[in-house]
C-alpha cells in the first residue's frame, strides 16, 4: 500500500465514524455546532497522531501481554496535555466540549488504530495513518455539525443564514436530532458507498478489549456477550 | 434529602446518560438486541459505576487535591477503573461464581466504557459530596438500565419490520434511538418544579 492510499483510506473507504462506526459518543455529542466539531476533531487528531507515533516507535519495547494498559497510559498522557493546552489557549472551547475532552481517552478510534495499525507498522506509516484517520473523523464530525447547525440553528460557524434563521428546526441541535442525522448519514453511505453494508454492525477491531476477547470474528463484543449468555 | 432526590431523578430522566448525554452509546447500540443481555449489561454498569465512584472520589479529594496533582485526574481515573474491574472479575470468579455467571461476561467489556469514566469525572466537576456522588452514580446507572431495557423492546419490534435496504441495520436503529430520546425530552423541567 503506498503512502497516498494509506492516507486517503481514512477519509472515505475506512472512515472511522461512518464506515467503521467507531467513536460514536463524541460524534453525537459534539456535533451541535461546526466550531465544536472542528475543536473536537482537532483535539482527537492531535492525540491520535502523537499516540500512533509513540506506540509505533515503542512497538518492539512494549511487552505483548501488557500492551493495552501501556497504550491507555500513553493515550491518557497525551489527552491530559491536549486538555491543558485547550484550557490555557481556548477556554471557550474547553467550556463547550466539557466532559468530552477528557473522554477522548476512551475514544475507540484512538485505541483501535494503536491496536490495528501502529503496533504493526513503521513510525512514518503510522503517522500518515493517524493523519488520515483524524481527518476522516473531523470530516464526518463537520458534516454532521453542518447539517445540525445550518438547519437546527440557522447559522454556519456563527454567521446567520437569511431564510433558515427564521425557520429553525431546533430539534436537530438537541439529543434526538443527533441520533437522527447520524442515522441518515450512515444510510446515505450504505446507499451510495461502493461497499455493501457490512454484516458486522460494530467495529470490534476498535474495541479496547478486542485483544483480550479473542472472539472478534463472531460479531464483536455484543456477539461474544450473547454467545456466552446463550451457552450458559 | 430533597437535593438527593433531585440528583437521583434528574440523573435517571433528564440528564439520561445514553439518551441526552450520549455516553455509553456503544453498549447501548451493541448489546440492546435481547432483553436478557441488555439487563445483564446494565446491572454490570450500575455495579461498576457505584464501585468506581466509591474509589475515585476519595482518591481525588484525599490524594490528588492535597498534593496539587489535579491534572493527573484523567490518567489516574482510567487506570483505577481498569484495574478495579479486572480485580472485581477475578474475585467474583473465585468466590461468587453464580454472580460471575450473570455479570462477569459484561465486566471486561465496560472497563473503558465512556459512561463509567464520564460519571466519575462529572461527580468531581459538579463538586458533589461523597453521598451526592454515590446517588448521582446510582441514578446514572439506573438511567442507563432504563434506556437499555426500553430500547431492547423497541428493537425487537424493528427486527420484524420492513425497512428500506439502505436503512437496514444501524441506520434504522439510530432513528429509533432518536424517537426514544425524544420521549425523554418531555421530562425536562418536571423534576426541578416537583419540589418548588
Amino acid at each position: 500500500m503506498n503512502k497516498l492510499q494509506n492516507f486517503s483510506k481514512g477519509l472515505i473507504k475506512e472512515n472511522p465514524v461512518l464506515v467503521l462506526v467507531l467513536g460514536t459518543c463524541p460524534t453525537l455529542a459534539t456535533s451541535t455546532s461546526v466550531l465544536n466539531a472542528l475543536g473536537m476533531g482537532a483535539a482527537a487528531t492531535i492525540v491520535l497522531i502523537c499516540s500512533n507515533i509513540v506506540i509505533s516507535a515503542l512497538r518492539k519495547v512494549i511487552p505483548d501481554k501488557v500492551r493495552i494498559p501501556c497504550y491507555i497510559v500513553l493515550i491518557a498522557g497525551f489527552v491530559t496535555m491536549v486538555q491543558m493546552l485547550v484550557k490555557a489557549f481556548a477556554p471557550a472551547l474547553d467550556e463547550s466540549l466539557g466532559i468530552y475532552l477528557p473522554l477522548i481517552v476512551v475514544n475507540c478510534i484512538i485505541l483501535g488504530r494503536a491496536e490495528m495499525f501502529a503496533n504493526k507498522n513503521t513510525v512514518v506509516d503510522s503517522a500518515i495513518d493517524a493523519v488520515g484517520m483524524g481527518a476522516g473523523f473531523t470530516l464526518a464530525l463537520v458534516m454532521m455539525a453542518t447539517i445540525r447547525e445550518v438547519f437546527g440553528n440557522g447559522t454556519f460557524l456563527g454567521f446567520e443564514i437569511p431564510v433558515l434563521i427564521d425557520n429553525k428546526i431546533s430539534i436537530l441541535t438537541m439529543a434526538p436530532g443527533g441520533f437522527f442525522v447520524f442515522g441518515l448519514l450512515i444510510a446515505l453511505v450504505n446507499k451510495f458507498g461502493k461497499h455493501k453494508p457490512k454484516k458486522k454492525e460494530f467495529g470490534c477491531a476498535g474495541c479496547p478489549q478486542a485483544a483480550a476477547c479473542g472472539r472478534a470474528d463472531c460479531g464483536g463484543c455484543a456477539g461474544q456477550a450473547e454467545a456466552e449468555v446463550s451457552a450458559q | 434529602m430533597t437535593k438527593l432526590i433531585i440528583i437521583l431523578l434528574s440523573a435517571v430522566f433528564i440528564n439520561n446518560y445514553v439518551l441526552s448525554r450520549f455516553l455509553g452509546i456503544c453498549p447501548f447500540l451493541g448489546v440492546s438486541k435481547k432483553l436478557d443481555s441488555a439487563t445483564g449489561m446494565s446491572l454490570a454498569v450500575i455495579f461498576v459505576m457505584l464501585l468506581s465512584t466509591a474509589v475515585t472520589w476519595p482518591i481525588q479529594y484525599y490524594l490528588l487535591n492535597p498534593n496539587n496533582l489535579g491534572y493527573l485526574q484523567t490518567i489516574v481515573f482510567i487506570l483505577v477503573i481498569a484495574a478495579l474491574v479486572q480485580l472485581v472479575e477475578i474475585v467474583l470468579k473465585r468466590y461468587i461464581p453464580s454472580l460471575h455467571q450473570s455479570l462477569g461476561v459484561y465486566l471486561p467489556l465496560i472497563t473503558t466504557n465512556c459512561a463509567v469514566l464520564g460519571v466519575t469525572i462529572l461527580n468531581i466537576d459538579e463538586n458533589y459530596t461523597f453521598i451526592e456522588a454515590m446517588v448521582n452514580s446510582l441514578g446514572s446507572g439506573l438511567g442507563f438500565f432504563l434506556a437499555m431495557v426500553m430500547f431492547s423492546g423497541v428493537r425487537s419490534k424493528i427486527e420484524g419490520a420492513d425497512v428500506p435496504e439502505s436503512f437496514k441495520g444501524l441506520p434504522v436503529t439510530l432513528v429509533a434511538a432518536s424517537i426514544t430520546s425524544l420521549s425523554f425530552l418531555g421530562f425536562g423541567g418536571v423534576i426541578e418544579n416537583m419540589f418548588a
